[in-house]
């Protein structure tokens, strides 16, 4: 099979995925108060992650991202339960969530909530699940055939 | 004034349901091709083209609804519509569309 060149994937992926991580994460963070929250926000990131792996393959891709996502279900699960969990702490029911208001350097006054949280684990774990799928499903041949 | 502002409303409603006939028409001829197409490059373009039509059909119902909650569903259908046309061009090319080792 000829080698192709695809410098313009590669060009453009460079440019695409550094703006749909970061419409990932305003997604992500745009959650509470308009369309948007931690399971949309993780699959973007990990439509990112996947055009990456489309444009420059596997090998260089975990040179790149030495992350296996396998890891990243469990951890998202953990931060989810243990924000239930820090309900009980203060005599309040399980995955009781609340909230205050903050002054921040940048943003002036802020409302944080614990439910970002919540949402950070729902997160990290659609990204795991996602990226474990796409690359079992990518990986399972080609290792003794070598395409 | 008031009767400006009417005039003006009904003018912004009444073009955006001739262009989402429009798009509708262009849709259904698209579907054609995607169905009948002879080769399946001439399907994914049609797809391709299809996923466009659909952010402008997204676009026109949020001016249709005086809504701007539908801005990031047409940024959403852009960049899947992206991902899922490279994808299809590189199953086509090479036949697979990750690669193990592309160097």
């Amino acid at each position: 099979m000829t080698r192709t060149n695809d410098i313009i994937l590669r060009t453009t992926t460079t440019l695409i995925a550094f703006i749909l991580l970061g419409f990932s994460a305003y997604l992500f963070f745009a959650g509470h108060n308009a369309p948007g929250g931690g399971f949309i926000g993780g699959l973007m990131t990990s439509a990112a992650i996947v055009l990456m792996y489309m444009a420059y393959g596997i090998k260089s891709m975990e040179k790149i991202l030495p992350i296996n996502f396998r890891h990243v279900i469990p951890v998202g699960l953990l931060i989810a339960a243990l924000t239930g969990v820090g309900g009980l702490l203060f005599d309040q029911p399980f995955l009781t969530q609340t909230f205050a208001y903050f002054q921040l350097p940048i943003l002036g006054k802020t409302e944080l909530a614990t439910a970002l949280l919540f949402d950070l684990g729902v997160y990290l774990a659609v990204v795991g699940v996602t990226m474990t799928i796409i690359l079992t499903i990518a990986n399972d041949r080609g290792e003794e055939e070598g395409v | 004034m008031e009767e400006m502002l009417n005039v003006t409303q009904s003018l912004v409603e009444y073009t955006t349901l001739i262009c989402i006939t429009g798009v509708s028409i262009s849709l259904i001829i698209l579907l054609y091709r995607a169905i009948k197409g002879p080769s399946n490059p001439d399907r994914a373009v049609a797809l391709d083209i299809i996923g466009i039509n659909l952010m402008a059909l997204a676009g026109l119902i949020a001016i249709l609804l005086v809504t701007t909650k539908f801005n990031d569903v047409i940024l959403l259908i852009g960049i899947l519509l992206f991902i899922g046309t490279v994808a299809l061009a590189k199953f086509l090319e090479k036949g697979v569309i990750i690669e193990r080792d592309m160097d």
